[in-house]
């Protein structure tokens, strides 16, 4: 093309920028310069500190110590030997397994219950939300009072119904499903606004095609409903297993202050690391616990959204 | 806001009425924690081990003991303190972030989106030892505003809050931000008075949640504050136990008293959080 910006012969208002290639420049620099400061942050308080705790993870490092030998992978090879780091994660998995299907199922059938009040939708919907905007640390005191061995009400009730009471917190059996019972609770709220959300979204017209075509309620929601609430499921179940994998606050706070529960059995990984970084102030060995939680928490996640997604055509 | 799944017009009125029933029970089991909160906050020392549901003879001596004799009304104004400048910090920036990759075209867009994104899955555990190492260098908490600026800085931008508004201000038709262009307004002057007022409801949505992320934030806390008179409301408390013997009556009162602020304020933005949900584009 032969035309330059002189023959066409058209010069821009004034006020606005002159040409084209300058608005795009104008543009460019515009969204940089809104961004510098917010890169920066994610850079200095994210980034680098990811990669400082990969560095971290190759030495003995102790604040309180003058010397900070490198090791290499010795603390990578001492980690495979460490049973507690074993019992961790086991514990970690299995409140992830408990947790993450428990609040999904729960979450999704009192979100197509609400769905079909009308009366008071509202309200039911605030009541179940007040847990998850109960501070952490007052619940896992009221979780600890309610299933208290002795002047629980649980117990009450259950020698009420006949049953024996139950050692609940202080079991080293029951002591695991009783916490992650509480992290589930303070959750659910969430859960159920997160799929009412889902539901609204689905438009009205593929139930009144399905109605139209005689289709019964279960067939519907097999057919309509769960399908098209598959982008909410998986955000529920990523953004819940990236949570229950770094469990810590109700751990804390429910099992005798930070001693991960009778015989450690609700001891989480993240305890663990906070143990051996502020109790014991290993905190190269505990870097490289929490290197390995990032590896879990990276593969984990990005499995589920290759294996979760589903694409409709609809 | 209502998701209604489509019903024969008949045996609506039994289903509706089992749906209730369920709904109900469900909600008492859900507050009966909360129930038996106030209610033990309620009980005087004699009558806690006794497991009456109500109190015999209601008090607010614990109420007394926890406002007069620790440090509650201080670890609460540390709470909100922390709160309320992280969530006007994640407000402003992550609008800001979010509206400038809605909105601008320019190369490495995807690229701080995935970045920022990616945020995600790295785990807390894994950032809280730098950090620690950091402030320790830096002798961030030997003054007051560094001790509180150790507290909060981690909060001062979420990825989360990026997602969001990003989704938000894809809505925003560019014509109204061509026709201010046009008129010669300032670039910032156009996000702010254009483009801001239009996401309200997101913005509500995402002060709540930063807020109680704030609000709530533990582990980091408890590893960065050194003196009782910085502790937030969870550290506090969680220290408390330990520092006063399990005093069952202060705990319940403590905990109520930390609650019921939340809770009214959660009460007054309801529809906004879920309207904010709703829009996160849970699209596939």
């Amino acid at each position: 093309m032969a035309t330059t910006s002189e023959a066409r012969g058209d010069r821009a208002p004034a006020r606005s920028s002159a040409r084209p290639g300058s608005l795009r420049r104008h543009q460019i620099l515009t969204a940089y310069t809104f961004l510098l400061l917010p890169l920066l942050f994610f850079l200095i308080v994210r980034f680098i500190p990811t990669l400082m705790a990969l560095r971290l993870s190759l030495f003995d490092w102790n604040i309180l110590k003058e010397q900070q030998p490198f090791l290499g992978l010795e603390n990578y090879r001492a980690l495979l030997q460490d049973e507690k780091f074993g019992q961790a994660l086991k514990n970690t998995a299995l409140y992830t397994l408990i947790g993450v299907p428990a609040q999904l199922v729960l979450g999704l059938g009192i979100a197509l219950l609400l769905g079909r009040i009308r009366a008071f939708q509202g309200l039911y919907r605030a009541l179940y939300f007040a847990p998850y905007v109960t501070p952490i640390v007052a619940a896992a005191w009221v979780w600890q009072w309610v299933f208290s061995p002795q002047f629980g009400p649980v117990n009450t009730f259950l020698m009420w119904l006949h049953i024996p009471p139950q050692a609940f917190l202080t079991s080293p059996s029951q002591a695991l499903p009783t916490t992650a019972a509480l992290v589930v609770w303070q959750n659910l709220g969430f859960q159920v606004v997160l799929f009412l959300a889902g539901l609204a979204a689905i438009p009205r017209v593929y139930y009144e095609v399905a109605e139209i075509d005689g289709a019964s309620s279960p067939q519907a929601f097999w057919k309509i409903t769960l399908p098209l609430l598959n982008p909410t499921i998986v955000f529920s179940v990523v953004t819940g297993t990236i949570a229950y994998l770094q469990l810590f606050t109700q751990v804390v706070n429910l099992n005798f202050t930070d001693q991960g529960g009778p015989l450690g059995s609700t001891m989480t990984v993240a305890l663990y690391i906070y143990q051996l970084a502020f109790g014991r102030y290993q905190m190269g060995y505990a870097s490289a616990i929490t290197v390995v939680l990032f590896v879990i928490i990276l593969l984990i996640t990005l499995l589920q959204l290759r294996f979760l997604t589903r694409r409709y055509d609809v | 806001m209502t998701a209604t799944t489509a019903l024969p017009r008949k045996r609506v009125d039994l289903r509706t009425g089992l749906a209730y029933l369920v709904l109900t029970l469900g909600v008492i089991l859900t507050l009966f924690p909360f129930a038996w909160m106030l209610l033990t906050s309620l009980k005087s020392f004699q009558e806690l081990f006794n497991l009456a549901f109500f109190p015999a003879d209601p008090t607010l001596d614990n109420y007394r003991q926890v406002l007069g004799g620790t440090q509650f009304l201080q670890w609460f104004g540390n709470s909100l303190l922390v709160a309320t400048v992280t969530t006007l910090s994640v407000l402003f920036f992550d609008s800001l972030v979010g509206y400038t990759l809605a909105k601008f075209d320019f190369p490495g867009k995807n690229l701080v989106f995935i970045l920022i994104l990616s945020t995600l899955m790295i785990p807390t555990e894994m950032l809280v030892i730098p950090w620690f190492v950091g402030v320790t260098d830096l002798h961030l908490t030997r003054s007051v505003p560094g001790a509180y600026f150790a507290i909060l800085f981690p909060g001062l931008m979420s990825a989360f809050g990026v997602f969001l508004m990003r989704q938000f201000f894809e809505s925003v038709p560019g014509d109204l931000l061509e026709a201010a262009r046009i008129d010669g307004m300032h670039e910032f002057g156009i996000f702010w008075h254009i483009a801001l007022p239009l996401v309200r409801p997101a913005l509500a949505s995402l002060a709540i949640f930063t807020f109680l992320g704030n609000w709530n934030a533990f582990l980091w806390p408890l590893i960065v504050i050194q003196q009782p008179q910085f502790r937030t409301l969870p550290v506090g408390t969680a220290l408390f136990n330990g520092e006063a013997g399990t005093q069952w009556g202060l705990i319940m009162a403590a905990s109520s008293l930390a609650v019921i602020p939340v809770l009214l304020v959660f009460a007054f933005f309801q529809r906004q959080i879920i309207e904010g949900i709703v829009l996160t584009g849970m699209k596939g």
